[in-house]
């Protein structure tokens, strides 16, 4: 937001591109749980852009994103997050993107030291190379401290009106804003991507490690959004919906998975992912009564059904609260 | 010309790239009517159609379902 009012300022027309991986935390769990639909929500990349005055584009991206997430060349940070290969693709994209809309260069928020991993001296030069930029990739809020970039040096923009800023520290970021007239601003510090989340971490690598593969499709990265994520056995794994708004969510996904839900008591919708046996489903279906009403009951009718809409119900006794090994929560 | 998009079971930014794409496709004064299940679409496809020059003409919820009837601008 800062990096376009600074060149807006000059006089230059800005646009704005917002990637979407598929990992973006912007507002999915106020979309699934009924918890969150009471709080306020709004997509920061629009309503930037709305503060802004600009047009913004928001390009899906999640196919290409696979390879980045897969098999990062300058590796994860703390969890899954391959910030440095992340920041290179999507400069990458902005560049293809301004040769298709005929822009003359493109212009990102970051500033030396704020990141530990991707915003440094050192990988500013790297992003700017890899990504095939080049020179026409310019950081408006730390300019002065880096090489000057073709619209500086062509005279598109003054060098000596933008900024120096360096460090962790946002002080000079909001004195910015304060000067700009700007009181409300989102502060995502990491916290926009799942991908930095140690627990969407964990079950992601479970995933992989079930399949025996890193691929992924969309509604598996969204399914790890939802639920309890229970591995009785490396060859399944149950999602349990936690709230009714995550159980409606999961009723879209009953053609892609067997599902159960307990017909004799209240209790959650349960999807179960991988290819469980007879005595597999016996087993998912105790631990399913153990999340319903019907959890101190000595049986309880459970529903399960198949892929194609068929439904049968089994018996089951509920498994005892403390009989769930702790090592199968993922 | 008034065209339907199904948005079901998308959770926003989808539902907003979907409209995007689909916009791009229509002519200045056609309709679009994009139904939805993530209610964010409330706040964020109005927020794109006044940032891109669309008209919001009706927005309607029910039965867990959100509808936005815009029109594309010049």
């Amino acid at each position: 937001m800062l990096a376009a009012k600074t060149v807006m300022e000059q006089g230059v027309h800005v646009e704005g591109i917002n990637f979407f991986t598929g990992f973006c935390v912007e507002g999915h769990t106020h979309g699934i749980r009924e918890r969150d639909k009471a709080k306020p929500k709004r997509n920061n990349s629009l309503w930037v852009a709305e503060q802004l005055g600009i047009k913004l584009h928001i390009v899906d991206v999640i196919e290409e994103y696979k390879k980045v997430l897969i098999n990062p060349k300058h590796g994860y940070g703390a969890n899954m997050n391959p910030c440095l290969d992340c920041k290179i693709f999507m400069v990458s994209k902005a560049k293809q993107w301004i040769v298709e809309n005929n822009f003359d260069f493109i212009i990102t928020g970051e500033v030396i030291g704020q990141r530990p991993m991707s915003q440094r001296k050192a990988t500013m030069p790297i992003v700017a190379k890899e990504s095939g930029a080049d020179d026409l990739l310019l950081r408006p809020l730390c300019a002065k401290n880096l090489p000057a970039t073709l619209p500086e040096r062509e005279g598109w923009v003054d060098r000596e009106k933008l900024h120096d800023i360096t460090g962790r520290s946002r002080k000079p970021q909001m004195a910015m804003a304060e000067k700009f007239g700007i009181d409300d601003y989102a502060q995502p510090a990491g916290g926009c991507c799942f991908l930095t989340d140690k627990s969407y971490s964990a079950k992601l690598v479970d995933l992989w490690k079930a399949r025996d593969s890193k691929d992924y499709e969309l509604d598996d990265v969204m399914l790890l959004k939802v639920g309890r994520h229970i591995r009785p056995k490396a060859h399944f794994k149950m999602i349990v919906a936690r709230e009714e708004g995550e159980g409606r969510f999961m009723q879209g996904y009953k053609r892609d998975y067997i599902s159960m839900l307990c017909t004799s008591h209240s209790g959650p919708l349960v999807l179960l992912d991988g290819s469980p046996s007879a005595e597999d489903l016996y087993l998912a279906a105790s631990i399913t009564a153990r999340y319903g009403q019907g959890r101190d009951a000595e049986q309880v009718d459970m529903a399960i059904m198949e892929k194609d809409g068929s439904e049968r119900t089994i018996q089951v006794k509920p498994l005892a609260v403390d009989k769930l090994p702790e090592e199968w929560l993922i | 010309m008034r065209e339907v998009l199904n948005a079901r079971r998308l959770l926003c930014p989808l539902p907003v790239i979907r409209t995007q794409d689909k916009v791009k496709q229509l002519q200045p004064g056609d309709q679009l009517e994009v139904i939805c299940t993530d209610p964010g679409v409330m706040q964020d496809i109005p927020a794109w159609c006044r940032i891109n020059g669309h008209k919001v003409l009706e927005s309607s919820s029910g039965g867990h379902e959100y509808i936005i009837v815009l029109e594309v601008g010049g």
